[in-house]
């Protein structure tokens, strides 16, 4: 088979990304040269780790255990504040301009949500991703509001009014019906969605020690477990919405990338996947697309998008 | 296409076997059981209900390992309240170890807490008969770390504090300078200690072209390179995975080695 031009450029919301894969938030991204080392690893952009106006302790360790088939994590939003984060925005667009950053917000009310979204076109962010459903703060929020009827409505106008920049909204899969909080998000005006924030939260037990290993007790579920899952409701979100989908969920292959964009997701997450490939798992997914890719004669990312719908 | 299958991380659980009192706010907690790795890899250290935090293994036999601590603050607090008999969690090890020369002529520096993995690396180098040179520095006598059984050991002992209480009154990278300067023959040099010490030491090293590695501390959190709380700015190594261990040249291409670190959220804090 004579070798074919391939184009992985992606252009999301009228921003251009070098390949599809973008980093998820809450790996790796506090600082500049931590989100400049995964682009260097092959990434075509990447989320910041969410942040709010004031900063966060986050939880006590253990924050992170992994069991047979993912892992679990109860970080409890740690960051910085907004200061800290438009700085390390500011120096990563320095050295990588031609990758999209994703700045991640968050808040635990609707002022906190209008503080935070009167300040985001100050950044150098291209998009901004609208965190509502972490499911680890929940001392906070007795729920994420991202599972509360009317609230993602609430949350999307807010952002909405108060920043020039597109907004990718991301959903929880601890509902009964994503379909129908993404229709809500859409109708509210959310440019974007993103799916799925982790799941659960799920506890795992220390037989000997006789209590949850979480310093909280649980925590949001990611990794290979939660693929099929994530995969499936891209799918059905893809069906019920027009905007366009970042599918996230347990993403460690080229293959299951592309099972994600099959789905209906144009750009596809990745984090958990770090810690089961290695920071260089962005250039392996990449290079495993293409390599289907050329193998199955498709010319560029679009083509693939929703092809499991046709 | 590449797989995804790992065992799982999480904290194996031991009962504390023995309690040894060391120098004034160190203690050494010893556990039953195997634990495989190089000096200078970490582990988490888990007191269920309270917290996790990393800590060097001071010893490892086969048999029975030791963590040594010294008391800084809440967790630490709860570490010196154990008694024999309790249940702590222990996980890894974790991250790159102390890579000892083929060579022969070994330097090993340790400074304040940093004693507590060297005491290991001291160990290792032993097991492979190396020509070893210890430099060792503290504040005073009083909190001098394994500082009797190191002279046992070694023949050529250095000692520094800043009071002059013990040994000569002044830095170890004052001696590394003297020995280097004396024309000992030194292959490698390996440290763990305040960052400032560290510094000193790679520059001294690269300036002599010497081979050296030295541990750097940093907040870490998952332990599995995942989190990107221990990044290093400029180079982007992950302390947790890629060091804590690092080569002198390594160490030296981030602009916060010897300067600054990140706090719990991740804002600059002097290092």
């Amino acid at each position: 088979m004579s070798k074919q031009k391939i184009d992985s450029r992606v252009n999301f919301l009228g921003v251009e990304f070098p390949n599809p894969i973008v980093l998820s938030s809450g790996i790796l991204g506090m600082t500049a040269t931590s989100m400049e080392k995964v682009i260097t690893s092959g990434a075509g952009g990447v989320t910041t780790k969410s942040t709010n106006i004031s900063g966060r302790d986050g939880n006590p360790c253990p924050k992170v255990i992994t069991y047979e088939a993912g892992m679990l994590n109860c970080y409890g939003l740690t960051n910085a504040g907004f200061l800290n984060e438009k700085n390390e925005i500011k120096e990563l667009k320095q050295r990588r301009p031609e990758n999209p950053v994703i700045i991640s917000i968050f808040g635990f009310s609707l002022e906190e949500f209008e503080q935070i979204a009167k300040k985001l076109d100050q950044t150098q962010a291209d998009l901004v991703e609208v965190n509502i459903s972490c499911p680890n703060v929940k001392e906070e929020t007795p729920k994420p509001f991202a599972c509360l009827t009317g609230m993602p409505r609430q949350v999307v106008k807010l952002v909405k009014k108060n920043t020039k920049k597109p907004i990718i909204v991301k959903l929880s899969p601890n509902v009964t019906d994503i379909v129908a909080i993404a229709k809500e998000v859409e109708d509210a005006g959310a440019d974007a969605i993103s799916a799925i924030n982790t799941l659960g939260p799920g506890m795992v037990i220390n037989i000997e020690a006789k209590r949850p290993v979480l310093s909280v007790g649980s925590g949001g579920i990611s990794g290979p477990a939660i693929r099929p899952l994530a995969v499936r409701m891209i799918y059905d979100v893809y069906q019920a919405v027009k905007i366009p989908l970042v599918g996230i969920g347990g993403v460690t292959t080229g293959r299951d990338a592309l099972e994600m964009i099959m789905a209906g997701a144009e750009l596809v997450g990745v984090g958990s996947g770090v810690y089961y490939q290695g920071i260089d798992i962005f250039a392996k997914i990449n290079q495993e697309i293409r390599k289907w890719m050329q193998k199955n004669q498709v010319k560029s990312i679009a083509e693939l998008v929703g092809a499991a719908h046709r | 296409m590449s797989k995804a299958i790992k065992k799982p991380e999480q904290p194996k659980i031991y009962k504390v076997k023995q309690i040894i009192q060391e120098a004034q706010g160190f203690k050494t907690f010893r556990f039953q059981g195997k634990m495989e790795l190089e000096a200078g890899q970490f582990i988490m250290f888990w007191i269920p209900g309270l917290d996790m935090k990393p800590f060097s293994v001071s010893s490892s036999d086969g048999e029975y390992f030791e963590i040594t601590a010294m008391k800084i603050g809440d967790f630490t607090q709860a570490m010196f309240n154990l008694k024999v008999g309790d249940q702590v969690g222990i996980q890894g090890p974790y991250g790159r170890g102390f890579q000892i020369s083929e060579k022969n002529n070994i330097v090993i520096m340790g400074g304040g807490c940093g004693i507590a993995p060297i005491n290991l690396l001291v160990e290792r180098a032993q097991a492979k008969n190396k020509n070893i040179t210890f430099i060792g520095g503290c504040r005073n006598q009083a909190v001098f770390l394994k500082r009797e059984k190191i002279a046992k050991l070694i023949k050529n002992c250095y000692f520094t504090t800043d009071d002059g209480s013990f040994g000569e009154k002044g830095f170890t990278t004052e001696i590394l300078e003297k020995l280097i300067k004396k024309g000992q023959k030194i292959d490698q040099i390996l440290a763990c200690g305040p960052e400032i010490m560290l510094y000193k030491c790679a520059k001294i090293a690269v300036k002599n072209n010497i081979a050296c590695q030295v541990s750097l501390e940093r907040m870490m959190k998952c332990a599995i390179g995942i989190c990107g709380q221990c990044v290093l700015d400029g180079s982007g190594i992950r302390v947790c995975k890629d060091g804590p261990v690092l080569s002198a040249e390594k160490a030296l291409t981030s602009p916060e080695f010897g300067s600054y670190k990140r706090d719990e959220r991740g804002r600059i804090v002097k290092a």
